[in-house]
């Protein structure tokens, strides 16, 4: 299927989603499904450069905050305050006052290029050696992303922000459906992003390098150059997918922004639904999402956490191709 | 005299104390046959890698189709012509056969002629291939099902595939039965008839020897013969170092 | 001159105090990931796991945390033992890519973490000793027992376990079986149990190194995430799996972190760590002392 025809798809069966929510009309379904297509968006991100390449990123929760708090640092901007100095002339920028607050649209956009921006940066320094010491770069990124947003009082610091939602919304009266109609769209920017590359020229090169680099390189793909390629656009892509949360939480503090449910989530997700193809994540994420959704009701979200993380164990060591790893072998063991 | 199409020049390649290779020089033409020997651990493997560009050698030049090639990464290196098979078959264990052979030609004849060849050329130039090794028919096979020697002839034409100038087979026939090694050397020098130089290195004598037109020989990282087969194999330096292990 | 020079030496003195103790830390690293090359990231939670079970027996039972990880060690060792034979088996013997092992030692280290948050809660928990409090004075320098005291028993820890690697028969197998496994098996050593060795020590050594560090500073659950950078920068920059080597560099950082502690802020701390692993992940893959 032509990744546009696959695209149009993808929307009509959102547009259904969104069209069967709406008829509930219960909000609850809103807020838990946003977590929801929250994670389809982490998980789809982490699987670009985890799944398709081999190398793992533990520092989700990094890139997710990134997005989060670019929002939080432009919704407390006032441009009438600055100045800026260009070439010893003085540019006051309160003429950019009516811009702002931004609209959540563009704060995706740049939460996007922020952690994009990070995610090329930290692959250059180390995307040269082996996984694993990327890997371990990420993890450490995830400390030290958080501790300089926690000391960093203009978003709050440890304190947290409080985020006002706007008054009015576009397009839906209610804005906690907006914000659900925003993540639900980049579901889908992201599960045909993932698709597309999956099938092209790009996606075969990313596998190469998660089959042998070596040999890769040997054949002539330019294996820095498209490992920068995918952490790039997973960092954005987990960018985006954290912009809109001060909007959703309207309080956020680094303890719920980099919480350790984003790690573990955007990593078990795929794992367990299935690195190979963009299917892996989207089972993955809709079923551990809302699985975990129900638990939170009924059991603590300590608790919810765990049992996650054993699930990511046992699948690993059991199962490591995933459910649609599992699908695939059963078919073809009938074939056989 | 035909201009060289790889000239190695003091090479000297260390692992901390170790070095793995010392001062090599040599020079390969156009259209050579050229045989790589040595005991196990003389630094062949680690030759072939620092010509590729997958390990940095410390001091010495190489030049590739009279250019300069230091500092250019492997990929490179396989776009301006260069080749090599891997000792042990490395194959693109996520993809068929066929899509093994579709790499190179995506991404080094695709990127070298800065062009896209059509899915239907695509096809044609894998199935070609794959006729040229033998493997017609196993298009759709995955790299797990096939056997040591089909393994061996795929990763010969991956390396084929990239239209290579120089192809640097590394101990391509490892384990091989007599007729399965008869087999890869008259493909390799079939291959050597379209054109392509090849360097090969062998630790099985009778393909070598039946192979070659000249013969270098790497003991402890150094190169002390390199000449005719039947003269360097008499060489009493050469005999001492076999027969010495 | 405006850098007060009592402070200054203050500063190196902690951070070589620190330093030491970073090598003990890190010990276990050196030897999963130096000479074994499993990346272990989960060995932080093992370390953090021996603090809190060196706080429970000594908040019960009153004995010196340091005793209670003597006597853990075996405990540790099993574990060790154990977990190795499962990533064997599930890993390593499968040729599973480096994708899967890393996710399940993330599991580990997250499954710890959150239980102990479960168990345990979210507070610090400090341990009670003698050299707990009391600081030794000469001059102008202060060295606080609280330091010395896990420094000087790090230090015995690499002594001890840099003659087992290279005194014993066990310990130059175990160096061996990075560089050649052929050549072990022509010794008639199990390479398989040889390695399951390694690693139930270098778990074993998390065990003392968690007493170590609850007794420096107050322990909880997500502590142990602040010291994978550390671990493993301090494992690139000594080069890996050269016991020396982690003892230089465990101090090089101590000193950094401890005079940017000092002159800048507790706060820049984790930022030490991580900028001192992508300078060397950058620029000296080798190490220092280079493998």
């Amino acid at each position: 299927m032509r990744s546009s025809a696959f695209l149009l798809c993808a929307v009509v069966v959102a547009a259904v989603v969104f069209g069967l929510f709406r008829l509930r009309g219960d909000e609850y379904y809103f807020f838990a499904g946003y977590v929801v297509l929250q994670y389809i968006v982490l998980a789809t991100a982490w699987n670009i450069l985890g799944g398709y390449t081999g190398y793992v990123n533990f520092g989700s929760a990094a890139f997710f905050a990134i997005g989060a708090y670019s929002t939080v640092a432009l919704h407390k901007f006032q441009p009438a305050k600055w100045t800026l100095s260009v070439f010893g002339w003085d540019v006051p920028l309160g003429f950019l006052d009516p811009l702002f607050p931004l609209p959540i649209p563009v704060l995706i956009v740049f939460g996007g290029v922020i952690a994009g921006l990070v995610g090329l940066g930290t692959g250059y320094l180390t995307l040269r050696l082996r996984g694993a010491f990327f890997a371990i770069a990420t993890l450490a990124l995830a400390v030290v992303v958080q501790t300089l947003v926690t000391n960093w009082d203009y978003v709050g610091g440890s304190r947290g922000a409080y985020i006002l939602r706007p008054a009015s919304v576009p397009l839906v009266g209610n804005y906690i459906e907006y914000l659900f109609l925003i993540m639900l769209f980049l579901a889908v920017v992201a599960v045909a992003t993932a698709r597309a590359i999956e099938c092209s020229r790009l996606g075969y090169g990313f596998a190469t390098i998660r089959d042998d680099e070596l040999a890769a390189e040997a054949s002539g793909v330019p294996t820095l150059r498209l490992k920068l390629i995918a952490t790039t656009l997973s960092g954005a892509f987990m960018g985006m997918a954290g912009a809109p949360l001060p909007y959703y939480v309207t309080y956020l503090d680094p303890a719920s922004g980099f919480s350790l449910a984003y790690a573990v989530n955007s990593i078990a997700m795929p794992l367990v639904g299935g690195t190979t193809t963009w299917i892996g994540p989207l089972v993955g994420a809709i079923l551990l999402g809302t699985i975990q959704q129900i638990a939170t009701v009924t059991i603590s979200s300590a608790v919810n956490l765990l049992i996650v993380g054993l699930i990511l164990i046992a699948f690993v060591i059991i199962a490591p191709n995933g459910l649609v790893g599992l699908v695939q072998g059963w078919f073809r063991k009938k074939d056989a | 005299m035909a201009e060289a199409l790889l000239e190695v020049a003091d090479l000297t390649k260390r692992f901390g104390g170790f070095a793995a290779l010392e001062n090599i020089n040599l020079t390969v033409s156009p259209g050579d046959r050229v045989g790589l020997i040595g005991p196990n651990g003389s630094g062949k493997s680690t030759l072939v890698n620092c010509i590729c560009g997958t390990l940095h050698n410390e001091t010495g030049t190489v030049r590739f189709d009279g250019a300069p090639v230091d500092g250019l990464k492997t990929h490179e290196r396989t776009r301006l012509g260069m080749a090599r098979s891997f000792q042990l078959p490395r194959p693109f264990t996520s993809m068929t056969v066929k899509d093994n052979l579709r790499i190179p030609l995506i991404y080094t004849v695709d990127a070298r002629a800065k062009s896209r060849l059509s899915p239907a050329e695509l096809d044609e130039r894998c199935a070609e291939l794959l006729r040229l090794v033998g493997l017609e028919g196993k298009a759709h096979k995955w790299p797990r099902d096939l056997t040591q020697v089909e393994m061996r002839k795929l990763e010969l034409a991956r390396a084929m595939a990239a239209e290579p100038k120089l192809l640097m087979a590394d101990e391509a026939m490892a384990g091989l039965s007599h007729s399965e090694v008869a087999d890869i050397v008259s493909l390799l020098i079939r291959l050597n008839e379209r054109g392509v130089t090849i360097i090969l290195i062998e630790h099985i004598m009778s393909a070598v020897m039946s192979f070659s037109q000249r013969l270098i020989v790497l003991v402890s990282g150094r190169k002390i013969a390199d000449g005719v087969p039947q003269e360097v194999i008499q060489d009493p330096d050469v005999v001492r170092a076999y027969l010495g292990q | 001159m405006g850098i007060p020079y009592e402070l200054l030496i203050n500063a190196v003195i902690a951070g070589l105090l620190l330093g030491g103790f970073y090598a003990a830390v890190t010990i276990g690293v050196s030897i999963s990931f130096g000479i074994l090359d499993i990346v272990n990231i989960a060995h932080p939670a093992f370390i953090i796991l021996g603090s809190y079970i060196a706080y429970i027996i000594n908040s019960r039972l009153g004995v010196d945390p340091i005793v209670v990880s003597i006597a853990m060690l075996p405990a540790f060792y099993v574990l060790g033992a154990a977990i190795y034979q499962i990533y064997y088996l599930s890993f390593e013997r499968r040729g599973q890519e480096a994708l899967r092992s890393l996710a399940f030692f993330f599991g580990l280290l997250f499954v710890t973490e959150v239980t102990l948050i479960l168990v345990f809660g979210v507070d610090y928990r400090y341990v009670e000793a003698i050299y707990i409090g009391p600081t030794l004075r000469f001059g102008f320098v202060d060295l606080p027992l609280r330091m010395l005291v896990p420094c000087v028993m790090s230090v015995l820890l690499l002594v001890v376990l840099q003659y087992y690697l290279s005194r014993t028969f066990t310990g130059r197998a175990i160096n061996a079986v990075a560089q050649d496994q052929q050549a072990l098996q022509l010794m008639a050593a199990d390479p398989i149990r040889i390695k399951r060795i390694a690693f139930g020590i270098s778990i074993a050594t998390a065990a003392l190194a968690g007493a170590l560090l609850i007794v420096i500073q107050p322990v909880e659950p997500s502590v142990g995430r602040e010291y994978i950078g550390r671990v493993f920068a301090i494992c690139v920059l000594g080069g890996l799996g050269s016991l020396p080597g982690t003892m230089i560099g465990a101090i090089l950082l101590g000193v950094v972190e401890s005079l940017t502690s000092t002159f800048y802020g507790p706060s820049w701390a984790p930022a030490v760590a991580f900028g001192f692993l992508l300078l060397t992940l950058a620029f000296r893959p080798a190490g220092i002392l280079g493998r």
